[in-house]
Formats: structure tokens, sequence, C-alpha cells
């Protein structure tokens, strides 16, 4: 059963570059949903992210009893945990959850209500035109969300640092620079395609082979959500193996 | 001119479509009726491509759909216009769009061109002012004439229609009905209609298919259909008190 399944995914995927559209139809389609992936997104991600920065902060710092150990390490970890973590994974989660269910509920839906045979009938391949651009938007936009829930999460560590009196600016400055590895950053960014492939391509597949009516659009959107998850942190560690080891 | 020749289909052990052999005329309102459930649907998506055939072949003006490349396939499915049961318009698109979008995948036409074409479609099914609304805005009537006119834009040879009129009131029933047929005549194409709706066969049925628990066991026109002498479209046709008390008379 999940061979069969994962064959008809990898079918699928090859359906997405077969008689494809003109280069101009993807672009706007695209664009329309880097909006509706990427924009519509932003507050979320900036929200969730904040308040991770903000209490990975202040747990880091109610865990760290020993005056051995300088302030700075608080922030130090902070960063450590937000770039490797936090924001391409986490976020991940966040992402198949809000982007994920939305696009396995709208491909449902369209196949309920025959659009996507409409589609085929006037001789368009419904896969390529419905499921490209979704896929192109997302390894995109979900990077760029990756980068800036991590500022968002690195703010709000600062800010609830040194409002609350945990560690001055300059100790949360410090830990933040010490021992920087830029590696880091361009680890979360592979991580970041590599899950934003995985959650638009299962939330669409899901999506697309719906039958039945809207009970069975909302068991698509639910197990898009559940397959696309178990696929990210699958990937997760293989990925953390495949570079960090 | 539409030919199909011994079409079947089986969904797991269960027959669906048994070797159904006929020809749909160019020019005519063809009609496949038969009780829900004997498989009218099920041969529309044979015919259109939306579901294989286990065996038999279409031919669109000889041209064998069935075996054609993906290339053929998607050269004749750009001939083709379909109204669904439930008008299949897209959400995200307001009408104008919705009309609009065939001319804008398939075809290379100017934006002025384009909204000229749409305009004297949307006239055409009778609808005006309401290019920017979205399809939830609409009745169910309006949004099969959008569906007609969405069908239609893109000059079609050949029209499919999913009951047209299912879940339509009589009167608007009707002017769905006269619509096809003059639409069918005026741009002279063939079309399909599948339906069980006994005013469409009498209004409409120029000639008719019908079909028994995956047979087809009747072929003629309204004028005949009455006296076909064939048990199961008896049935059928004299279901209701009006037509039994026409039958009687």
């Amino acid at each position: 059963m999940l061979m069969k399944s994962f064959g008809r995914y990898i079918l699928f995927l090859g359906s997405l570059f077969v008689r494809r559209e003109t280069f101009m139809t993807y672009y706007k389609l695209v664009f329309e949903e880097c909006v509706q992936i990427g924009v519509r997104s932003i507050f979320l991600f900036v929200l969730v992210s904040t308040f991770m920065g903000a209490v990975t902060t202040v747990q880091t710092a109610y865990n760290m009893v020993s005056p051995l150990i300088p302030r700075f390490v608080i922030s130090q970890v902070v960063r450590e945990m937000t770039i490797l973590e936090l924001a391409p994974t986490i976020m991940a989660i966040i992402f198949a959850g809000k982007v994920g269910s939305s696009m396995a509920g709208g491909l449902g839906t369209m196949r309920i209500t025959e659009q996507i045979d409409a589609l085929e009938v006037m001789g368009i391949n419904s896969a390529s035109y419905l499921v490209l651009p979704k896929i192109v938007a997302s390894l995109l936009m979900y990077p760029l969300l990756v980068i800036v829930s991590g500022v968002c999460a690195l703010l709000g560590g600062y800010l609830v640092g040194t409002l609350t009196g945990v560690l001055t600016p300059t100790e949360y400055v410090q830990g933040i620079r010490f021992g920087f590895q830029e590696f880091g950053v361009s680890f979360a960014l592979i991580k970041s395609f590599v899950f934003a492939f995985l959650i638009s391509s299962i939330s669409s597949f899901k999506g697309y082979y719906t039958q039945g009516g809207a009970l069975e659009v909302g068991i698509s959107s639910t197990q898009a959500v559940t397959s696309s998850v178990i696929a990210v942190l699958l990937a997760d560690y293989f990925l953390a193996e495949l570079l960090l080891s | 001119m539409i030919k199909i020749n011994s079409i079947s289909k089986s969904f797991r052990d269960k027959t669906v479509l048994n070797s159904i052999s006929g020809e749909f005329d160019k020019g005519k309102c063809n009609l496949i009726i038969g009780a829900s459930g004997t498989g009218k649907s099920v041969l529309l998506k044979c015919i259109v491509g939306l579901l294989p055939p286990d065996s038999g072949h279409v031919y669109y003006d000889l041209r064998n759909f069935t075996e054609a490349d993906k290339e053929m396939k998607s050269e004749i499915r750009r001939e083709i216009g379909m109204l669904f049961q439930g008008g299949a318009l897209f959400d995200s698109k307001n009408v104008e769009e919705n009309v609009m979008f065939p001319l804008d995948i398939l075809t290379q036409m100017g934006e002025e061109e384009k909204r000229e074409r749409v305009n004297f479609c949307l006239q055409r099914v009778g609808l005006e002012n309401v290019n920017k609304k979205m399809p939830s805005e609409i009745s169910g009537g309006m949004k099969k004439r959008v569906g007609i006119a969405r069908a239609i834009v893109n000059n079609p040879n050949y029209l499919f229609c999913d009951e047209p009129n299912s879940g339509l009131d009589p009167q608007t029933s009707i002017l769905i009905d006269e619509l096809i047929l003059e639409i069918t005549h005026e741009f002279d194409i063939t079309t399909v209609v599948v339906t069980h709706d006994m005013n469409s066969v009498m209004g409409i049925g120029e000639k008719i298919m019908f079909l028994y628990k995956g047979d087809k066991v009747w072929e003629g026109s309204h004028q005949n259909i009455t006296s076909s002498g064939v048990q199961a479209l008896d049935d059928f046709v004299f279901t209701n008190k009006v037509m039994k008390s026409l039958k009687a008379s």
C-alpha cells in the first residue's frame, strides 16, 4: 500500500513536466501563488517565531544556573537552536499546517467540483497547470520565510532577554556573534528547500487525487499535513546525518 | 460527427458499459438518456477521455481519439467544449475570467479581442452586467449559462453537456435546453447531452440513445420515443402521471 502510494507520487511528479503551458502562463500563476503562500503567511511566521525566540531565551536562562557559565551563552544557544532547528523545521510543521492543508483542500475541492476535469477537457495538463506553480512558489517563498522567522526569533529573544534583565544587550549580541559558523545558515536554507518541496508536492498529491465529497476533502487535508510532517521529520534527520556528521 | 465503437467499461467486478456503439450527428442535439446508474456519465467521460474505456474506440470526425498520442488528444480536446453538471466554474476567477480562460490558454488573441468574444458569448447566453461577479454570487441557472458561454467561447466543434438542467427549476431548465439547441444549430456543432429529464428528451432530443443497465437498448428521436415498444424505455418515459395519461389517451 505504502509502496503503491509512493509509486503514484513519483508518477504524479513526472506528470508535472509533460504537456506544459507557456512560460508566461506559469509566470503569472507562480506570482499569484507566491502571494498566497508567502505574503499571506508572513504574519503567522513572524508571530510564532518571535514568541519562539522569546520563550527559548527565558527557558535557556532558567536552566543556566551555574555562575561559571557566562550569560552570553544564553543567546548563543538561542542562535544555534533557531538557525539549526526552530526556523527551518518547526516552521515547516506550521507551513504544512497552514499552506499544505490549504493546497490539499483547494485541489480536493477542485477535484470534486469537476474543475480539474474541466481543465483536462480543455486539453490542459491539470497537474502541471495547478501543481507546478505551487511547488515553485513554495521553493521560492519558504526559504525567505525561514530567514524572516530566524531574524524574528532572534529579535524576540533580544527583546525579552533585555527587557526582563536576563542579560544585557551587549551580552545578547556577543552571544549571537560568538563562535558563529556560516554553514549553519547554509544548512538551514538547504533544509528549507527540501522541506518546501516535500510539503508542497505531498499536499498537492493528496489533494489532487481526492475522491468523493466534502468529507473526503477534509480527510485529504488532514492526510496532507500528517504525511508532510512525517516526511519533513525524516528528511530533517537524514539531512542532519548527511551534512553535519 | 462522433462515432463510438464497442465501448466497454468496468469498475472492479461491476460492468458499467457493455459494448456501446453509435454515432452522434453534426448539427444535431444528440441525447444519451437513461435512469440513474445506467452509465450515461461514464459513457460521456469515456468519449471526452476523462476515463479510459476498457475496450472500444471513439472517433472524432474519423480521428481515432482512443489510440491517439498525447499531442493529438490535446489537439482534439481543444475542439471540445463541455458543460459540467455543477457548472465547474473556477471559484477563484470571476465570470469574465472564467469565460476568458480557454482563450487565455489556447489562443494568441489580444486582450481587447478576447474581451469582445467573452462579451459576445455572455450576451448569447443571456447574461449581461455579470462580468465581475464571482461564481459564488450567481444563481445555479446563471452558473450553467456561464458554463455554456465558457464551453462555446473557443468555437468548439463538439459540445458535451452533463445533465445541464439538474438542480434547476422547470422554467430555467427549458431555457437552458433551448439555448443548447439554438447554439447547436447556430454554430453547426456536434452536441451530446446526458440527461434523464423527460422535458429535455421531448424538447431537444433530435437523436436519442437510451441506456439500460450498461447496454444500449434503443436509438431514435423524440418523435418516436413514445412508440418504441421497448419495455425498459416505456418504463423510463411513462414514469410520471402526465406521461401515463398521455399514453392512455
